[in-house]
């Protein structure tokens, strides 16, 4: 969508709503990049798309990564492009943001309640720095929700999750952890 | 050393010197992928370790940037030779027992906290975007090591013996964390940078917390070990380079 020049009033509001709309459009778009790792989260969900720019010629999107050494990163970004670019947005840029660092406190609570659906427990909002200092909160199961759980691996199959059990009805789980 | 030193150069190495230092703690963890003792143990190992390379990756990219030559993260990993590196000797060395591995890591993850918590409010943009990514992976590595070495110390007279041990014949190598450079007081003075001398008095502190937890005792400081820092290695550096790296060497620019 070109920004272009702003030559009156009645074409500045129109733009802007054309631009709006184009916007919201993009989010939507991006709502359907799953994440490789845990596909019912979508970038948006996740929180690690922070923005992004419509440019004369392209778009730029910024995207937080999550840990440092997570392999999906690069999938991540290269599902970006080639999603935007097939809606036309060519050429698409991503622009890596470290600063401020993602946290799990960027999920969505839509994200949370797709995370419980799916069966893996959904970080602690705002507990984060708490827990890595060594505090731990309850973590609810989430097929029978009893708090009677327990942590098996502080570290699991992805290094975004721990794996747990519950004590209640036996069965074990992943907890998306804090960070 | 009063000599001047410039401070891009400086920043340029210290970058190296953290990414070196994430790097060979990660390829020496790599190599006990498959030879954890249980797979709780397997999982963790396997995660920690693509976060120190994940880490490296960041710090190089960084340093890329400083020096302006066109170099990647690869060709820093890649193509260097070990006179080129620049890390803690500790981190090199082979990985012993489950008790050595962990022992390593208490010390040197206890020390490597410190240093990115005082790297979060230095001047250097960089690097403190880099520490405030790192510092909260660090913190879970921190803090499951820590536990492991409580469990080992305070578990059965062999695993207690052992781990004892493992302190004794790791603590000359801790000295070199300490003990800095031209790099470290231009970072200190012109950045605002890691204060080694503070960050020592702090680490004594918090490994005695979890010595004491773990029923050990703290060494006596002895003669310490050093050179890794100025690219002067152990014998087991190109061993651990030539796996790393043979690749790369064997097929140059080969990729996938």
């Amino acid at each position: 969508m070109p920004r272009g020049e702003l030559v009156g009033g009645i074409v500045i509001s129109e733009q802007r709503t054309s631009e709006q709309s184009l916007e919201a459009q993009v989010w939507a778009w991006l709502e359907e990049v799953a994440d490789p790792e845990i596909p019912v989260l979508s970038v948006v969900d996740l929180g690690i798309v922070r923005d992004f720019r419509l440019l004369l010629n392209g778009i730029e999107v910024d995207v937080s990564p999550t840990y440092s050494g997570c392999p999906a990163t690069e999938v991540i970004e290269q599902d970006i492009v080639t999603a935007l670019e097939s809606k036309g947005l060519a050429p698409v840029t991503i622009k890596r943001l470290l600063s401020p660092p993602w946290t799990t406190d960027w999920i969505s609570d839509q994200g949370r309640r797709k995370l419980h659906a799916y069966g893996i427990a959904p970080p602690g909002q705002g507990v984060s720095k708490r827990e890595l200092m060594g505090g731990t909160h309850s973590i609810a199961c989430p097929q029978c929700h009893s708090l009677q759980t327990t942590c098996v691996s502080e570290f699991g199959s992805t290094a975004c999750k721990a794996a747990y059990k519950c004590d209640d009805c036996l069965e074990p789980f992943e907890y998306f952890k804090c960070l | 050393m009063a000599t001047q030193m410039n401070i891009e150069q400086a920043r340029l190495t210290y970058a190296l010197r953290l990414g070196d230092n994430a790097l060979v703690l990660g390829q020496r963890l790599i190599e006990l992928v498959t030879h954890q003792p249980e797979l709780e143990e397997e999982l963790a190992n396997a995660n920690i370790s693509l976060d120190y390379i994940g880490q490296a990756r960041m710090y190089y990219s960084c340093a890329g940037e400083l020096e302006g030559k066109g170099r990647t993260e690869d060709d820093f990993a890649l193509l260097r030779d070990s006179g080129e590196y620049q890390n803690l000797l500790l981190l090199e060395l082979p990985n012993g027992h489950f008790g050595d591995t962990i022992v390593r890591q208490v010390l040197f993850d206890s020390f490597y906290i410190l240093q990115l918590e005082a790297l979060l409010g230095c001047d250097d943009a960089g690097l403190a975007e880099i520490a405030a990514r790192a510092i909260k992976e660090v913190r879970y590595h921190l803090r499951h090591v820590s536990l492991w070495l409580i469990r080992l110390g305070d578990g059965t007279q062999e695993s207690h013996a052992r781990v004892s041990q493992s302190l004794l014949d790791l603590w000359r190598y801790t000295g070199e964390m300490f003990s800095g450079d031209a790099v470290d007081d231009c970072l200190r003075d012109a950045c605002n940078g890691p204060d080694l001398a503070r960050i020592q008095v702090e680490w004594r502190s918090n490994v005695n917390a979890v010595l004491a937890e773990a029923t050990l005792a703290m060494p006596e400081d002895e003669w310490m070990i050093g050179g890794g820092r100025q690219g002067v290695h152990t014998e087991h550096m190109g061993f651990l380079l030539a796996e790393m790296q043979h690749v790369q060497r064997a097929c140059p620019g080969a990729s996938w």
